[in-house]
């Protein structure tokens, strides 16, 4: 059995009398893609929100290669190897394709405390931005402002600012979302190829997708995880079939 | 140091109190309901005590006076909306700043030209002039007794409009959600317009309330307009329980601090030096009490958790 | 008309060193005491346009370092012309008249200060960001008011310019070159951070902090280092501006400074290289002209504030360049 690179370890998460995320408990492993599917206000985002350090959990902790992460901000987290992308893109709007994915290399590679020479003649910085770029197939668009971009545009540029950090692992928000039929099938072969590189923790309403990558698959609903498995156990599950599959049908 | 002058620097800084809680209760409304930060509110307080001093010095009459302060602030505060500030509403903070910082130009250059720059003043009415005997034989001012009653008379009055009326509801629906409150079929201008100018028609008030104890002047307003700002962060911008709490203990801090610090310093210092420690530390004590509030507290002490 | 930022840019520059020295030729020291005052205003508002231009951070309290500046060199320079001991606890000196010790000073002391400050306000953001500036401001006025030890409302005279090694200082053209070279080299320092990788890191901080976080950068920290050196500067020139008037006064704390030093900046250019440099000389030049004409000028200066937020975003550059924003 391969290693387990992130881990969650019974996170709870209330919100008033909510209970956001009832102890829940997942891990991904290097190698492959474990995808988190739910309804809508299952918790997914409040989950990730925990994972990355956005929201500090009521009980339990964030592992990331066996270290806790408890006491790591958001930023200390991403320095250790957590690469996330957004469901809702955050992207510097008014700077180019090139800056925001050069932002993302400055964070892996030089750290901000660099006041001299310009960023964008750091070859260093710059080589890595491209190449993620090129991965994701924005090389083009090297030099258009972000606010231009269209929006699938700016779904692979999220995905490539994540490329720039070389992250030990990949926490990814539903990166499909509002692709077309078209783009979620080029990014589901990206994602495909990916998972060699770092595993991923894939939240996902696009089923398709996540049917065709996810090694393992985990079913959140009302902050609870009532199924685990491959996509086989997960589409003969009685209990998924109740709870989800079965009123989205 | 006698109870009786404690009581009475007490009572002056109820005064100041409340005075302030006048200017930030527009303020704070204002930012709250329209997200607008308004630096020209003191010049708004300005126009509310040059034009009491003209009406009351025309007339005879310090309540004709205060209400054509009470009228003029609320007219200019209309039209100044009208014509400018309600193009600000979406705009930056940085924006917001800097025309209303235009504003005040625009205010004070345009008071000296008309009125010029020497002082005008406004006569305490004789009716109020002279102290009264308090309980426990206290002699205080009648005049600072009746602004300490106004100021607590507005305050609840703004706690009936905004808790017990129709425009309350539309005010506290307006501050949590414009979209919503245009759907109730409500005319989100005139109502934005009515808030603003009574906002200003407060500070127009407390303007030439005030300008009966201190005098009428160009650039009397930005004081005291930088001390509501201090009252509004400390209770929390958008709150108006927040600025009659925050206006109490900015007032109580700085009277109390500028009586009683130099007294204090004494203990341990010859009398010159605690009296210029005293008062530097004093005059700096409401922004040390808004430094820690904030440390504390971000939002302010009835400002909504972020 | 669209005109290209780096044409105007190398205008003003040249501008700049062209039209003191045509006063200069013609006896105008007049001419050049504003021009000087143009020029240390517009240090102050590069200061500021670090943390807003750049960092998106409106302080509204910048006067606060300008007046520190002030004050160092008021202090130095009082001690050293009455003979008397500055003692600060851990050293004693006799102040000094020298220009560049006293820069380090007011560099130093602000960056002190900004720094203290920095750490307490940064986590406040937007209007109450702005509020807690002006009331840190607001706070040194009340105090260098109370100060009677160096002057208290009256301020601080000081009878001789400072010294500075192989110049006159009280000659305008030469004290004007210094501060100059000095605003050259404060403008070629603010291009290189603006470009460097901390400057796209602060820049995107603006934008989405949210995104400068997840690429493992700490916002905070980001925000601080700019803060600092923003106060730095805003120092610098404040130490320039009271050798310039021979005069400190706690005028040099109040909120109409570091609202002026805000304007000077919208009227410019938001997060441009010289927007701050061209709203320093265009507010120089209105205070000048217009002041001649009427008493009133602030009235006018206000009207045109106003068409500015309202008509003109991007200032004097952003028209000329047809650019709303610095970035676009």
């Amino acid at each position: 059995m391969s290693e387990s690179i992130l881990a969650t370890h019974n996170l709870m998460k209330k919100f008033g009398a909510v209970t956001a995320t009832d102890d829940v408990s997942i891990d991904v492993r290097s190698g492959e893609i474990h995808a988190v599917i739910g309804p809508n206000g299952a918790g997914k985002s409040t989950l990730i929100k925990q994972i990355c350090g956005a929201l500090r959990p009521d009980a339990g902790h964030v592992e990331l290669m066996g270290r806790n992460l408890s006491d790591h901000s958001t930023a200390a987290r991403a320095q250790a190897g957590l690469g996330r992308t957004f469901q809702i893109s955050e992207l510097a709007m008014e700077d180019s394709v090139l800056e925001n994915a050069v932002l993302g290399a400055i964070g892996a590679v030089s750290g901000p405390w660099k006041f001299w020479k310009s960023a964008l003649k750091t070859k260093e910085l710059t080589d890595r931005a491209d190449q993620a770029l090129a991965r994701v197939g924005l090389l083009q668009e090297r030099d258009s402002r972000v606010a231009n971009l269209s929006h699938g545009q700016r779904r692979q540029l999220e995905v490539a600012v994540s490329l720039t950090l070389s992250p030990k692992v990949f926490l990814m928000d539903e990166p499909m979302a509002g692709l077309g039929v078209e783009g979620s099938k080029i990014m589901t072969g990206f994602l495909d190829g990916l998972r060699d590189e770092a595993p991923i923790l894939l939240v996902e309403h696009d089923m398709d997708a996540v049917f065709a990558l996810a090694d393992r698959i985990s079913v959140l609903v009302y902050g609870k995880i009532i199924a685990s498995g491959n996509a086989d156990d997960i589409r003969s599950s009685k209990a998924v079939r109740e709870a989800y599959l079965g009123d989205a049908k | 140091m006698s109870t009786i002058l404690i009581i009475e620097q007490i009572l002056n800084g109820l005064q100041f109190g409340v005075m302030l809680f006048l200017m930030a209760a527009g303020l704070t409304l204002i930012f709250g309901v329209m997200g607008l930060i308004n630096l020209a509110h003191g010049s708004l307080y300005m126009v509310g005590a040059f034009a009491a001093a003209a009406v009351a010095g025309a007339t005879g009459s310090f309540l004709l006076g205060l209400i054509a302060a009470f009228v003029a602030a609320a007219l200019a505060g209309a039209i100044v909306e009208m014509v400018i500030i309600r193009r600000l509403y979406k705009a930056a903070h940085l924006d917001q700043v800097l025309a209303t910082f235009a504003l005040i130009l625009i205010f004070s250059e345009g008071t000296r030209w008309l009125f010029g720059s020497f002082p005008l003043f406004l006569n305490i009415p004789s009716a109020l002039s002279g102290p009264v005997t308090l309980p426990g034989g206290i002699q205080y001012s009648l005049y600072r007794l009746t602004l300490i009653a106004i100021g607590l008379a507005v305050g609840l009055g703004l706690w009936v409009l905004i808790e017990r009326t129709r425009i309350g509801v539309q005010i506290r629906a307006g501050k949590n959600d414009r979209e919503m409150i245009s759907a109730l079929g409500v005319d989100i201008g005139k109502l934005y317009t009515l808030i603003f100018a009574l906002g200003a028609a407060l500070a127009g008030l407390a303007g030439a309330l005030v300008g009966a104890i201190q005098s009428v002047q160009v650039g009397m307003g930005e004081p005291v307009l930088i001390l509501a700002f201090v009252v509004i962060v400390i209770g929390g911008i958008g709150s108006i329980r927040g600025a009659f709490v925050g206006a109490l203990l900015v007032g109580l801090t700085d009277t109390l601090g500028g009586v009683f610090l130099p007294e204090l310093f004494k203990l341990f210092m010859d009398n010159g030096a605690a009296q210029k420690s005293g008062s530097a530390l004093a005059s700096m004590g409401i922004y040390v009490l808004m430094g820690v509030v904030l440390i504390w507290r971000p939002t302010g002490l009835f400002g909504a958790r972020a | 008309m669209r005109v290209q930022e780096k044409t105007i840019n190398a205008l003003v520059v040249v501008g700049l060193m062209a039209l003191p020295l045509i006063a200069f030729v013609n006896d105008e020291p007049f001419t050049i005491t504003l021009a000087t005052r143009a020029v240390i205003l517009a240090i102050a508002a590069v200061g500021l346009n670090v943390i807003l231009g750049i960092g998106g951070l409106v302080s509204f309290g910048h006067a606060l370092f300008f007046g520190i500046g002030g004050y160092s060199m008021g202090i130095l320079a009082h001690h050293a012309q009455t003979y008397t001991a500055l003692d600060l606890g851990f050293l004693t000196t006799d102040g000094t008249k020298l220009m560049p010790v006293i820069w380090l000073v007011a560099m130093a002391v602000s960056a002190i200060v900004a720094y203290v400050i920095g750490l307490l306000i940064l986590r406040t953001s937007g209007v109450y960001f702005i509020m807690i500036t002006l009331a840190f401001a607001q706070m040194f006025y009340y105090f260098s008011i109370s100060w009677a030890k160096y002057g208290g409302e009256d301020g601080l005279s000081i009878y001789v310019r400072n010294d500075f090694p192989g110049l006159n200082t009280l000659i305008p053209i030469q004290f004007y070159a210094i501060c100059f070279i000095i605003l050259c080299i404060v403008l070629f320092l603010y291009a290189r951070l603006q470009a460097s990788p901390y400057g796209l890191a602060l820049n995107a901080n603006r934008q989405t902090e949210t995104r400068v976080e997840t690429v493992g950068l700490n916002s905070m920290k980001l925000k601080l280092v700019a803060f600092v050196i923003s106060g730095a500067i805003t120092g610098l020139a404040g130490a320039l501006f009271a050798d310039l008037n021979r005069f400190v006064s706690p005028t040099m704390f109040s909120w109409q400074l570091s609202g002026e030093l805000i304007v000077l900046i919208i009227i410019g250019g938001v997060g441009r290289l010289m927007g701050p440099v061209i709203g320093a000389c265009v507010f120089i030049t209105l205070e000048h002209f217009l002041g001649g004409l009427t008493d009133f000028w602030h009235i006018f200066l206000g009207l045109i504030l106003l068409c500015i937020v309202l008509f003109a975003r991007g200032g004097v550059v952003g028209v000329l360049t047809g650019k709303e924003g610095a970035h676009v």
